[in-house]
């Protein structure tokens, strides 16, 4: 069995982040011989002076070359002996925070880069309060350019330390530091014979080795009906399943469920993976789910357990970022979608904003602009049923979306 | 704490649960099936994610003309044993219709001219939603898209006007005359293909194995197909070598590779030790330019 991890990386824009990636791919010989002559041929014509420019291997829309700058978040793939990855590469601009959040948001470790030379700057802090926001398991500083500062281990030393101290407000739950240097090689896939002060592993062997930790981190078993099943021929002629993905803990024959938000309690008949029949399907297995009675169920509903039933209710408290270039009147009339649940909804109130670069939350003048992220009050036209984000990952978060442009506008977490 | 699971079982549930989202959300999606395996694992996803129902969409074939015969062999095996429905549409009906210039040179491709085909037959029948089988491996402008990927009427593709895509919830909304394009194995890389492909024992078009083929070798060193679409000239260098198709494309444009694949499991050992990426092996459309997909893609490829 062979283990997936999804880490994603975020930096300054000169901090070197797509060459990291590309020494990490390079290094480990994860690309191909035809891809590094393209790259060798547009080194030449738009990179900077090494031999090859390997940020050129992630930038991969013209708009980005051109710039040099990542604008959208790039997948990238490789795999060693011992675990398969993928890399969300994303901007660190500040004018393209929505793109950071889309790929950082099915992550399980941050890789936030920072400068030795700069050492932790407002972004840093940012990259690393969104990282907080989505509860991330694992988050790994990467102390990038240590040929420029020497090899500094006291240089190295400071930078861990302010870091600390400013993340202690944040609640991260496992921070880890590396110092390298991603162009030179120094700590990447091999361990720096110039920092030998460092007896940490080098960046490929952590990721290779860190224990995952999943980002929902509950047992209590959850599953969102995606799609009713419904054949209509003559030998199915009453069957009716309900499709979707157990999304956390696990479900049983004969369990005792509730389907929400009309809380009529059943019982499951059957369970179905791939057509055949099971006792138990576990955590992220697609699965159609058959109850006793015939009660009225539609795509949005939940069906849990009856002992650990989630919140339902037409009010939630969440913290949000917004990601519409357009400012929120109060009072527009949004949609909200929570995985396969979507309703009419409005903002309520704008509780407070957090100040992204001390995490201290600010009065609110009730207006939401670009990549604000601010505590509110959801008010919904439905009942919706969720748990609080710091508990499932899965029932604990949301988007909204614009009714008239039909564009997502903000991604939101449940307190 | 969940359980892990393996890779490929958490692949195969994102895009089984990705294609529930599609059926759960719009009116008249569809399946662009083009023989390759990336779309046949497709149909293999759809089963296992609608069964017993019939799928919610059609596969839809755009058929550029320059198809492999065994191509087309297996897809209409594959739909009279899965009982679905099969749209074909012809890209030469749409050179006649339109007046369009077809392929011109040696090796006379079709394959921006299938843009033309695929924007009509979702005009046709209203289609709101594709789904298709690209990978974010496979080329650097597919490993920018979302999963859920917004086309204008025309078909574009905005790559600086994306909308964000978190968790796993799926943004299926938009204005009339837009389609979203689908792609459930975005996550997936070729050899992660391979491996599902030997897992669930899924039957593939013979060319994807070895066997002895009449091969011009080009210039730059590619094995290409000798058929009725090329223009032989004299000079051409004719070769009779064992060979396999990496992917599945037109006649005029996919090269061959020298192999002695005869199963799966040759074909994985063979990936772990290429030096050659996919698409760098066997397509000539991509040497173009750097950007050759993207501005593919911006006009309303897939």
């Amino acid at each position: 069995m062979m283990q997936l991890l999804r880490f994603f990386t975020a930096g300054n824009v000169d901090d070197g982040k797509s060459t990291l990636i590309g020494r990490l791919l390079y290094d480990s010989n994860s690309i191909s011989t035809d891809i590094i002559e393209t790259l060798t041929r547009q080194s030449k014509t738009t990179g900077t002076n090494t031999e090859i420019d390997l940020a050129l291997l992630t930038d991969g829309l013209r708009a980005e070359r051109e710039q040099g700058i990542t604008i959208d978040v790039a997948y990238k793939y490789f795999s060693t002996d011992k675990r398969k990855f993928i890399i969300a590469d994303t901007p660190g601009h500040i004018q393209y925070t929505r793109n950071m959040f889309t790929g950082a948001s099915n992550a399980n470790l941050a890789i936030i880069l920072v400068d030795a030379r700069n050492g932790i700057t407002d972004q840093t802090k940012r990259h690393s309060i969104i990282s907080a926001i989505l509860g991330m398991p694992h988050v790994l500083v990467c102390i990038n350019k240590m040929d420029l500062v020497d090899y500094s281990e006291e240089k190295y030393k400071q930078i861990e330390s302010d870091y600390l101290t400013f993340a202690k407000q944040l609640n991260l739950k496992d921070i880890s530091f590396i110092p390298a240097s991603a162009l030179a090689g120094d700590n990447v896939v091999t361990k720096s014979d110039k920092m030998s002060w460092y007896k940490g592993k080098p960046l490929l062997e952590f990721l290779e080795t860190i224990e995952i930790v999943e980002a929902k981190q509950t047992d209590v078993s959850r599953f969102q009906v995606q799609y009713v099943i419904r054949p209509q021929t003559d030998d199915l002629h009453d069957y009716r399943g309900f499709a979707g993905r157990v999304v956390s803990g696990s479900y049983q024959k004969g369990q005792k469920v509730t389907v929400l938000p009309s809380g009529i309690e059943t019982t499951i008949d059957k369970i179905e993976v791939n057509q055949q029949e099971v006792d138990l399907a576990e955590t992220n297995t697609p699965v159609v789910l058959h109850l006793k009675d015939d009660v009225d169920i539609s795509r949005g509903n939940s069906i849990v357990p009856t002992e650990h039933l989630p919140k339902t209710e037409k009010e939630v408290t969440a913290t949000i970022c917004w990601m519409d270039n357009a400012t929120y009147i109060p009072g527009q009339k949004i949609l909200l979608q929570q995985n396969s649940f979507r309703t009419k909804a409005v903002v309520k109130e704008v509780i407070s904003k957090i100040d992204i670069h001390s995490f201290s939350q600010l009065e609110s003048d009730g207006a939401m602009k670009l990549n604000d992220i601010c505590k509110v009050l959801i008010k919904t036209a439905e009942p919706i049923s969720f748990d609080s984000y710091a508990d499932n990952r899965n029932s604990g978060s949301f988007i909204l979306i614009n009714e008239n442009t039909n564009n997502t506008i903000a991604a939101g977490t449940i307190d | 704490m969940s359980k892990s699971l393996d890779y490929l079982d958490e692949l195969e549930s994102e895009a089984i649960y990705i294609l529930r989202e599609v059926a759960g959300q719009f009116e008249r999606p569809a399946l662009l099936f083009s023989g390759g395996k990336d779309s046949i694992c497709l149909v293999h996803l759809a089963l296992k994610a609608f069964r017993p129902c019939k799928f919610p969409f059609p596969l839809v074939h755009i058929d550029t003309g320059h198809n492999f015969p065994e191509t087309i062999i297996y897809r209409d095996n594959l739909v009279k044993s899965i009982n679905e429905k099969l749209v074909v549409r012809y890209v030469l009906d749409t050179i006649e219709k339109k007046k369009l210039q077809d392929g011109k040179g040696k090796f006379p491709t079709r394959n921006s001219l299938q843009t033309y085909t695929l924007l009509d037959v979702i005009e046709e029948f209203e289609f709101d939603a594709c789904i298709g089988g690209a990978r974010r491996d496979e080329e650097k402008a597919r490993a920018k898209e979302r999963i859920f990927s917004v086309r204008d009427e025309f078909g574009q593709w905005d790559p600086k006007m994306q909308r964000p895509e978190l968790w796993n919830i799926y943004n299926g909304k938009i204005n009339k005359g837009e389609n979203i394009r689908v792609f459930p194995i975005s996550n997936w890389t070729e050899l992660d293909v391979w491996n599902y492909i030997k897992r669930e024992n899924i039957q593939l078009p013979s060319i994807y194995f070895t066997h002895s083929r009449e091969c011009i070798l080009t210039e730059n060193g590619q094995l290409m197909n000798t058929n009725e679409f090329v223009q032989r000239e004299e000079k051409d260098v004719i070769v009779q070598k064992n060979v396999r198709y990496r992917t599945v494309g037109d006649m005029t444009c996919t090269a061959a590779i020298e192999s002695e694949a005869y199963t799966v499991d040759d074909i994985i050992k063979e990936l772990l030790e290429t030096k050659i990426s996919e698409r760098g092996a066997t397509r000539m459309d991509d040497r173009i330019s750097e950007a050759a997909m993207e501005d593919r893609k911006k006009g309303g490829y897939f």
